[in-house]
């Protein structure tokens, strides 16, 4: 089970690792609004909150 | 808004913390922990979002758009691996008693002293800056709201940040050094912390909703706004703000390092942690914080992009805003957000630097010029060393303003805290790589953090101080002794960096090469491989496999000192007390502290000034025991398996010496064997060439006389050549009697349950036409029931045969022979006695008749009749079956051999 949550956990960073660096960045680097935000910004938070969702959701599961 | 207000303000915010503070510590001290909690923990982490955070941020986007992210970005980043990075710091240092990131470093690398002194050197300078820009905040913060411009010439504004450092030093030093804790953890100051973390963050969100929905009309509106103005429409990119990849990577690096290395976060993460289990829920909770503090960075900028003009620094929109806006309350509550980060970054920063200052270079150097530690000493006890600490508090303080003031009032809020993460990222290699490499060595963390601390200094600082007019600005310029090639903004002809990347690039390249080269060239010490093994496999540590191979002795005397000197009496006591319940040793009356005492002590007393001091301290009294060869072999291989092997090898290894010892001995055996086998030889054949020469002649005589012989005397050559012939085949047969005797010496004879009786009379049986022949009287007395014994029937009838065979040859024939067999049973004993009434034995000879080759010659014929070997073959068979064999006689009287053998329970 421990070993179960790291794996999913490394593969978390690998992932999120990948998606919050360049190159990846430069597709939502556009100087325009998407539901009246920025879409670096919006971006950003997006992918920060699903990151965050994703780790309480793998460690909300009791051993 | 008055001076007062803004003083009353954060005077009342102050005394809430330490209500707070105080409370929770009560509530300690009664066995209660409020901070044990993973909340509480999560939100002490986020004493990482410091005055750079909530004023300096927005500053940052103002200029470079959503740049000042990657910040935050790093520790989100990282946070998945928190379960198995943070975890495993956590469980290393509850086992080894860290208490802050340079005692973690020393500790990996053998408890080195030196090591301690470079990070906390490393960690003290490089995070000058840090804590200057925590001061700069405050002091314009004050000025902000009060409206008064820097550089008044009334006392206070003539230098707010003066007074500032000076509040800052008197609060630092009443929260963070009110008591010395053994395992440095100071839960009123957490609890104080995590509050601080909840003020900031509604502060910011307060200041945050009221530009976006009282100034703007929410997001919308401001964002369209923004995209109107070309100003703030290339804050919406990275291109368009000037952003490049690389300058992203080194920031989202530098601050993914800066989570765990910088020394307040591992001392909040690390040090303070009261459960590595609420590292589970940090997890989410502190990224969700961090998100949620950067929400309205950007939106803030924006705002105060539209509204200012470049009159109003951006490090100060988030007062500003308000202020413009006539909000004097709510700037009051952003300033108090902003006090409250700024507070509480410096208050655990400078607290983590002074237990790392007191404890890796004040006290170190005070136990080596023997100014503490002795008796009679300089300075000793719980209050000295928290002076100590206070003293390292005011003068860090004081730098940090001084820098402040000199350097850092040149450059915004972020740039120059970006400096103190690079400082702190050098710390990466020899912290992070040494959790799992276990090659890496003492030197190699040294040369690491040297190279990486120097190039960081030449590049990132030193310009810094160079442009303010410190030092010369030659260097800058022309580069180093005007080599080109040494600018340090364009080191080794790097260009087209800013410097933050440039500087990290260069610094974290050559401090890793630098490690790892040095490592693989040189060779750890007993104790570097011992803690390099611990830390890399420290889950196998705390399941109880711990053993320390240094043995130590010490007197309790000085044990007891030592430990009232340092943790004062009472502690001592109860440290003591502590040991007796955990090892269930009473120390009444001990007059030597064992090892295990003394290690117990030294983690205590590490817990109080620090790994390599308590090191130090316990050297000064204990003396090492030799290490024995088992505990080389231990550490001889650097991993646990090849520990393992080893130990193999060493079982191995003594099999080897018993099997050379048993050699050795066989081997003196054979040699004595060997020498009895010559002589045996030399008497044998003596033996057999006396009958052989006799033969020979006779034979010859025969032979070349055969017609001057008569009959008669052929007949009584050929008599004697027959019964010298029959003498060699019994010399021959007893001489292998005596190797097969000799194999069954060496247990290959097989004893088995037999009837001595049965024996007795079977032998006797065949024997009893002999006796007929020569007219010898034979009797046979065996009693009534058997008689059991354990023995190899075949040996047994040959002791019967040997001794009935010698009644025979010396009893007197013709009729006047006598011989009797007698078996009785005494005293669980059975008694073979064979008596005959021959000439006997004369008492000078009765003693070595059982030796090998001695013979008794017939009286009557003066010749010997047999080979010498019987009797002794006769006793050695009967020494074998646990028995005895005794004779009694005297000369004319006969003779009686007595054999006495166990008789076996029936």
């Amino acid at each position: 089970m421990a070993d179960d949550r790291q794996s999913k956990l490394f593969i978390t960073f690998g992932l999120f690792l990948v998606l919050l660096n360049f190159p990846m960045l430069t597709i939502v680097d556009k100087a325009e609004l998407w539901l009246g935000v920025p879409v670096l910004y919006l971006y950003f938070f997006l992918t920060w909150a699903v990151l965050i969702l994703i780790i309480a959701r793998i460690m909300r599961k009791k051993k | 808004m008055s001076l007062s207000i803004v003083i009353i303000a954060s005077l009342v915010y102050i005394t809430l913390l330490f209500l707070i503070a105080w409370r929770v510590d009560k509530k300690a001290d009664r066995g209660i922990s409020v901070v044990n909690n993973p909340y509480i923990y999560a939100l002490s982490l986020a004493v990482y979002c410091t005055a750079w955070t909530f004023f300096g941020s927005v500053g940052r986007a103002a200029t470079g758009g959503l740049s000042f992210l990657g910040v935050y970005i790093g520790p989100t980043l990282l946070a998945p691996l928190w379960y198995w990075l943070l975890h495993k710091m956590l469980v290393i240092s509850k086992n080894q008693r860290i208490t802050s990131i340079a005692d973690f470093i020393s500790s990996r690398y053998g408890k080195s002293p030196a090591l301690a002194v470079i990070v906390t050197a490393i960690a003290v300078l490089g995070i000058v800056p840090y804590i200057s820009i925590q001061i700069k905040a405050v002091a314009f913060g004050i000025t902000t709201l009060t409206g008064v411009q820097p550089g008044n010439p009334a006392f206070f504004w003539a230098d707010a940040g003066f007074y500032v450092t000076v509040a800052m030093a008197v609060f630092t030093g009443i929260f963070g050094t009110r008591k010395l804790d053994p395992n440095e953890r100071h839960e009123g100051l957490v609890a104080a912390i995590a509050f601080e973390s909840m003020v900031k963050l509604i502060a910011f969100f307060a200041v945050g909703i009221f530009v976006t929905w009282g100034i703007f009309h929410g997001f919308n509106d401001l964002f369209t706004q923004a995209a109107a103005n070309p100003a703030t429409k290339k804050l919406f990119t990275f291109a368009d703000s000037g952003v490049t990849p690389f300058s992203w990577n080194i920031i989202v690096l530098l601050s993914l390092f800066a989570i765990i290395l910088l020394p307040r976060q591992f001392h909040v993460s690390v040090v303070e942690s009261t459960s590595p289990g609420h590292v589970s829920k940090a997890m989410w909770v502190f990224p969700l914080y961090l998100l949620l503090i950067n929400v309205f960075v950007l939106p803030l900028a924006i705002a105060g992009k539209l509204m200012f003009d470049s009159s109003v620094d951006p490090d100060t929109y988030v007062l500003s805003l308000p202020l413009s806006q006539g909000a004097g309350w709510l700037a009051l509550i952003a300033f108090i957000g902003g006090f409250s980060a700024a507070t509480s970054m410096v208050v655990i920063e400078t607290t983590a630097l002074s237990i790392m200052f007191s404890n890796h270079i004040v006290v170190p150097a005070l136990i080596k010029y023997g100014l503490i530690g002795r008796p009679n000493d300089l300075v000793s006890g719980d209050s000295r060393l928290l002076d100590i600490r206070r003293v390292s508090i005011i003068l860090m303080l004081l730098l940090a303003w001084w820098y402040q003031k000199t350097v850092g009032s040149r450059y915004d809020l972020v740039s120059v805290g970006l400096i103190s993460f690079t400082a702190a990222a050098q710390l990466a290699p020899a912290a992070l790589i040494g959790m799992f490499w276990k090659r890496a060595t003492k030197q190699g963390a040294m040369a690491g953090l040297i190279a990486g601390f120097l190039v960081w200094a030449y590049c990132l600082p030193m310009p810094g101080m160079a442009q303010a007019g410190i030092i010369s600005d030659s260097f800058l310029k022309y580069g180093l002794f005007g080599v080109p090639f040494l600018k340090p903004y364009e080191l080794f002809g790097l260009s087209g960096l800013d410097p933050i990347s440039h500087g990290a690039f260069w610094s974290l390249f050559l401090n890793f090469w630098a490690y790892v080269v040095v490592s693989v060239n040189t060779q750890p010490s007993t104790l570097g491989l011992r803690q390099a093994d611990l830390f890399a496999n420290i889950h196998r540590y705390i399941k109880g496999q711990d053993a320390d191979i240094l043995k130590r002795e010490a007197k309790m005397t000085d044990l007891q000192a030592v430990l009232n000197r340092f943790l004062g009496e009472p502690r001592a006591a109860a440290l003591f007390q502590e040991y007796e319940r955990i090892s269930g040793v009473f120390l009444g009356q001990q007059q030597i502290a064992q090892s295990d005492l003394i290690n117990f002590a030294e983690t205590q007393l590490a817990g109080a000034i620090g790994a390599a001091s308590a090191r130090l301290v316990m050297d000064s009294i204990a003396k090492e025991e030799n290490i024995t060869l088992e505990e080389v072999m231990h550490i001889l291989d650097q991993t646990r398996e090849a520990v393992e092997h080893s130990r193999v090898l060493e079982t191995k290894n003594l099999e080897l010496k018993e099997l050379t010892q048993q050699l050795t001995e066989a081997n003196a055996q054979l040699k004595n064997l060997d020498r009895m086998k010559a002589d045996f030889i030399t008497t044998v054949t003596h033996e057999l060439r006396t009958p052989v020469t006799s033969i020979k002649a006779l034979s010859k005589i025969i032979l070349d006389h055969r017609d001057e012989l008569s009959p008669d005397q052929q007949q009584a050559y050929l008599q004697v050549i027959v019964s010298e012939s029959e003498r060699i085949g019994r010399l021959i047969n007893q001489v292998l009697d005596l190797e097969k005797l000799q194999e069954n010496l060496d247990g290959t004879a097989r004893f088995e349950t037999l009837d001595l009786r049965e024996l007795v009379q079977r032998t006797a049986g065949t024997m009893s036409e002999m006796f007929r022949e020569k007219r010898i009287a034979f009797a046979v007395n065996v009693p009534n029931s058997t008689v059991p014994v354990s023995g190899s029937p075949d040996q047994l009838v040959q002791v019967i045969v040997n001794l009935l065979s010698n009644a025979l040859k010396f009893a007197p024939g013709e009729g006047a022979g006598n011989v009797a067999v007698t078996l009785r049973v005494k005293n669980k004993r059975a008694l073979l006695s064979i008596n005959d009434n021959g000439s006997g034995i004369p008492k000078d000879r009765q003693a070595m008749i059982f030796e090998k080759f001695t013979q008794l010659s017939r009286q009557d014929t003066g010749k010997p009749t047999g080979s010498g070997l019987g009797l002794y073959i006769t006793k050695k068979i009967v020494e074998q079956h646990g028995g005895a064999i005794r004779l009694e006689s005297a000369v004319g009287a006969g003779a009686t051999f007595e054999v006495s053998l166990p008789v076996l329970p029936a």
